[in-house]
């Protein structure tokens, strides 16, 4: 590797690395530390990080509870129609955030039926903090399903057919065997979703508004801010990309130390 | 081989910069950012404007004006009220400003009915309201108004907002997908929402003066095409489209 390609490469490298960092060292070093803690202290800014944490929390926990037995199902059974089933559960992965809004405004907008129903039953969406839950389960769930379906499906079949012949019931081997030994990949999986969740704004913006307190999450307070208060809107860009630095690092962690040593 | 990649890198980069939809011809190339309120007008005489082909992006008048003092490169500036415009020509981001138009707040409802019928019925509890965010120029005239009402009606028509919305767009977007009952847009947006909107108009104590202010960017890299376009707006195809489009005269 030397002569002319070695440095090709390493020119690549520099190139790719300082595009990668360049921005994001920038959000740190457009203004004193000092001044982004300040900045922070805003009433509104606390009111966005803590809306921010409760709703992905909650997205977290629907995804968690209904993804994890849903993935395990497609992990472990083989049936006709099994691959366009992963690829529909996946479209949303690709899906351009502006179109998931769209699509949950049509799916369970004001103005549909199931949105009315909603309404009717006592559960507000649109304008909601519901329906921020909503818009970041739709866009988080397929980073965990598709986690959670590769981890369960690299479990060793013998191992599920060993405690099944030992007379644990289907149920058990779920929670006592394919769970504990899929866990590195399901927590990878969590704390993808969990990014993916942190960080959406498209679909929120257009399905459940912005209102402070209410639907208004980091990201769209970022946006709110970027005209008026450049200064708050770096503060809070700050916390979101040490909390994306802190995910990064403990999948790593999860992986395993080669991970990072990697 | 190193002088064949760069070349073939250069080239990439001058992709980049090159519109494919530009027809042909030597036309310069304008960049205007217009208020969200001027898109239908902007559209429709942007087309026919003889001096350049003219690349348009809108959004909240405040955003861009963001965009312009952080030095993204645009010919024009116009916006839903003066105040940007003049705090960008005393920044030196931009040519001396004029106002080329004005506009009507009003009061928007569905067209089929609905809860709300006068600006008395958005102080009741029950109403969902969505407005423009502060600093967003319709944000700002509505609070304008709300605040001639008085400290205890405005509080009670504030305690009604469901969404801040960063343009005026967005409203109007609530207000069609039915998840509000009435907003506070641009009579102009209520006629550029053909037929589902209805405006109510504000009593003539309360109207604030909506007017639009636009100017050339001091960095403009087509600073003659943008002058040329600037007058287009004061008196030209854009002019007569802005009136056209529900608009009034400065």
């Amino acid at each position: 590797m030397s002569g002319w390609f070695g440095v090709l490469l390493a020119v690549a490298l520099a190139a790719a690395l300082t595009f990668l960092t360049l921005p994001i060292v920038a959000i740190f070093a457009q203004q004193p530390p000092g001044e982004l803690v300040d900045a922070l202290g805003e009433e509104g800014a606390l009111d966005a990080l803590w809306l921010s944490l409760r709703t992905t929390a909650a997205a977290l926990a629907l995804i968690l509870m209904i993804g994890t037995p849903a993935a395990y199902l497609l992990a472990t059974r083989r049936f006709r129609g099994r691959a366009g089933l992963i690829t529909l559960i996946e479209l949303p992965l690709v899906l351009p955030p502006a179109v998931a809004g769209i699509a949950l405004l049509a799916a369970v907008g004001p103005s549909t039926l199931l949105g009315r129903a909603a309404r009717d039953a006592g559960l507000q969406l649109t304008l909601a903090t519901a329906g921020v839950v909503v818009a970041l389960t739709f866009v988080a769930a397929p980073f965990y399903l598709r986690q959670a379906i590769a981890a369960f499906e690299a479990i060793d079949p013998t191992l599920l057919d060993a405690s099944r012949t030992l007379g644990a019931s289907p149920a058990r081997t779920f929670w006592r065997v394919a769970i504990p030994t899929a866990l590195p990949g399901l927590l990878a999986g969590t704390a993808l979703a969990l990014g993916r969740a942190l960080g959406e704004f498209g679909a929120t913006l257009m399905f459940a508004g912005s209102f402070q307190g209410v639907t208004q999450t980091v990201p769209l307070a970022i946006y709110d801010r970027f005209a008026t208060d450049f200064t708050a809107a770096l503060a809070l860009s700050a916390v979101l990309v040490a909390v994306s630095a802190a995910i990064l690092l403990s999948v790593k962690l999860v992986r395993g130390p080669d991970a990072i040593a990697r | 081989m190193r002088r064949a990649l760069a070349l073939a890198g250069l080239l990439a980069l001058a992709g980049c910069g090159d519109d494919a939809t530009v027809s042909g011809g030597e036309q310069p190339r304008l960049v205007v950012s217009a208020a969200s309120s001027l898109k239908e007008a902007l559209t429709a005489c942007a087309k026919d404007f003889p001096d350049a082909t003219v690349r348009l992006q809108f959004a909240g008048s405040d955003e861009l004006a963001a965009q312009i003092r952080q030095g993204v490169p645009v010919d024009v500036f116009a916006a839903a009220n003066a105040k940007l415009p003049d705090e960008l020509a005393a920044e030196r981001k931009l040519e001396q400003p004029v106002t080329f138009a004005s506009n009507q707040l009003v009061l928007a409802v569905p067209a089929d009915g609905g809860k709300v019928d006068s600006l008395a019925a958005l102080e009741r509890s029950g109403v969902a309201l969505a407005i423009g965010a502060e600093g967003v120029p319709v944000g700002d005239y509505t609070r304008a108004v709300l605040g001639r009402l008085g400290e205890e009606r405005s509080e009670a028509v504030l305690a009604n907002v469901r969404s801040n919305e960063p343009d005026v767009k967005g409203i109007v977007g609530k207000l069609t997908q039915g998840a509000v009952d009435a907003g506070f847009v641009y009579a102009s947006d209520v006629e550029a929402a053909g037929g589902e909107l209805r405006a109510i108009e504000l009593p003539a104590e309360l109207e604030p003066t909506a007017t639009y202010g636009a100017g050339v960017v001091t960095a403009a890299e087509q600073p003659d095409a943008a002058e040329a376009f600037v007058d287009d707006l004061l008196a030209g195809g854009c002019h007569e489209a802005l009136l056209a489009a529900g608009f009034g005269e400065p």
